[in-house]
């Protein structure tokens, strides 16, 4: 997967996971919490999306790379490239 | 009131009314509605495919979730908590209650459920299946979702609720249990406001079906509308249905003092247990279950004017319940006697509320509504005072007993006096 198609997976599971936000908007570089309503629980949903979907396993103390759109596609290009 | 029921002498405070009514049922998402279908015999019974099972029948409710809930809240919690939250709120907008201004922590949330898990478990192992049976692919969300006392929790959290809440598991006697236990906590003086009633998302589990198929306990019938028959010759079994029915129930000096309308009084009550089998009733425990009310309520059973039967279609359930009600009201000519699963299908936990919402508005219109299905009674359920297919008028109700009962020999009755 490219860049590009990472971002556009990680924004599908944003619309399963957060169903009444307008994701259109979304600033790439500001924390997803500045912009959505995400808790813990569904920081956990993209982990298992990711997990569920595409087999990419993401450990605990990486957690804080899911920060932003920016931060999410950077941490995963190299896990899902040959994807 | 032609009866002088025991609560008369209680003071205000000890005496327990219904003042809101929120529901949704197969055939109606809500009282009036639901009413309507009644008195116009139509049945919310359907076609239903489920997972494994395959195709059967079930009762299915069509409420709009997202009145009340978003979709991210209907997507983290269950169905049973989406029937509670809908129907919760649906109750305190039917109460007039000033919700704004009521202090949230002196509400309490009873909710009586037949099971609960069993929907959210099948649905992970289905899920994981697919990956192997990988349980790191197990949902995070499973155990919020499975805790006991998840459909109350929803609601609680739907509402800033921050008194007491938890579900009441008292099998298919749960939905007359949650009552109960609503109103023993506004007499001990725990809560002033009590959402009480039962809730079921029994339909979404294969298991159930699976269950009673090999129980020989599941309905057919070619026509969806004529398979859940109660009393009927030919009746073959039970009609799974989901649905939900919560009460507010206040004390009564609290609905005065606001001007409340008033549906009905909790004047008698009672539970006990078969302790004679996992699943065969058991009618001399029944009846002692149906008199402690009645005793309770300080009433004779002559003075009963509605009888709402807890019956489910099975051969033998119905006639030992009819077993029972024989011992107590066989000599009666007041009594009318009727089923509301006839209708709707058996809505587990929900059950003994929904059916009790059903009649509550003879208490308004006199009008008793009937069992349907009944093309040909069977002997066994003969009893004097049975409606049977139409509805008739009453010059005047003034009590209603509803029976529900339950697995592992759990019994429950409430008697609901006019106002």
């Amino acid at each position: 997967m490219t860049p590009a198609e990472i971002r556009v997976e990680i924004l599908d599971i944003l619309e399963d996971i957060s169903p009444d936000e307008d994701l259109n908007g979304l600033d790439d570089q500001k924390p997803f919490r500045d912009q959505l309503e995400l808790d813990s629980m569904d920081f956990l949903d993209i982990v298992m999306e990711l997990r569920k979907r595409h087999r990419v396993q993401i450990p605990e103390e990486d957690y804080g790379n899911l920060a932003s759109m920016e931060s999410t596609v950077t941490y995963l290009e190299p896990k899902m490239k040959d994807i | 009131m032609t009866a002088p029921h025991s609560a008369l002498k209680l003071p205000d405070d000890q005496r327990i009314v219904i003042t809101g009514i929120g529901l949704t049922s197969p055939n109606g998402n809500d009282l009036g509605s639901f009413r309507e279908a009644l008195l116009e015999k139509r049945s919310g019974v359907q076609p239903y495919e489920i997972r494994y099972f395959g195709e059967t029948l079930a009762g299915i409710c069509d409420f709009n979730a997202t009145k009340h809930q978003s979709k991210k809240d209907i997507r983290r919690g269950t169905r049973a908590g989406s029937v509670g939250v809908y129907t919760a709120n649906e109750a305190i907008a039917d109460s007039g209650v000033d919700w704004e201004n009521t202090d949230k922590s002196r509400v309490g949330i009873y909710v009586g459920v037949t099971e609960h898990g069993n929907v959210e478990t099948e649905n992970e192992i289905y899920v994981i299946k697919g990956f192997d049976y990988d349980t790191s692919c197990w949902s995070h969300h499973h155990n919020p979702r499975t805790v006991a006392n998840n459909p109350a929790g929803e609601i609680a959290l739907n509402l800033s609720v921050t008194g007491p809440h938890y579900t009441i598991g008292a099998a298919c006697a749960a939905g007359n249990a949650g009552i109960i236990q609503g109103a023993q906590m506004l007499r001990l003086g725990e809560c002033d406001l009590a959402i009480a009633g039962g809730t079921s998302e029994s339909i979404h589990t294969f298991g159930i079906f699976a269950s009673f198929n090999s129980q020989n306990a599941l309905a057919t019938h070619t026509d969806p509308a004529a398979a859940s028959r109660p009393f009927d010759k030919n009746r073959n079994g039970i009609v799974v249905a989901e649905g939900g029915c919560l009460y507010t129930l206040e004390r009564l000096s609290d609905a005065k003092a606001r001007g409340a309308e008033i549906y009905g009084e909790l004047v008698g009550y009672a539970m006990n247990t078969d302790a004679t089998d996992f699943v065969l009733p058991n009618p001399e425990r029944q009846a002692q279950c149906v008199q402690m009310a009645l005793n309770k309520a300080g009433l004779e059973a002559n003075h009963i004017d509605i009888l709402s039967t807890h019956a489910t279609g099975t051969m033998s359930g119905d006639a030992q319940e009819c077993k029972a009600l024989r011992s107590i009201f066989g000599e009666c000519d007041n009594v009318r006697i009727n089923n509301t699963k006839s209708y709707i299908g058996h809505a587990m936990g929900a059950a003994g509320a929904l059916e009790l919402a059903g009649n509550l508005m003879a208490f308004r219109d006199g009008v008793v509504h009937p069992t349907i299905n009944v093309d040909e009674l069977d002997p066994d359920c003969e009893l004097p005072g049975l409606v049977l297919n139409e509805p008739e008028q009453r010059p005047q109700v003034d009590y209603i007993l509803n029976n529900s009962f339950g697995m592992l020999g759990i019994n429950s009755v409430v008697i609901i006096g006019r106002v």
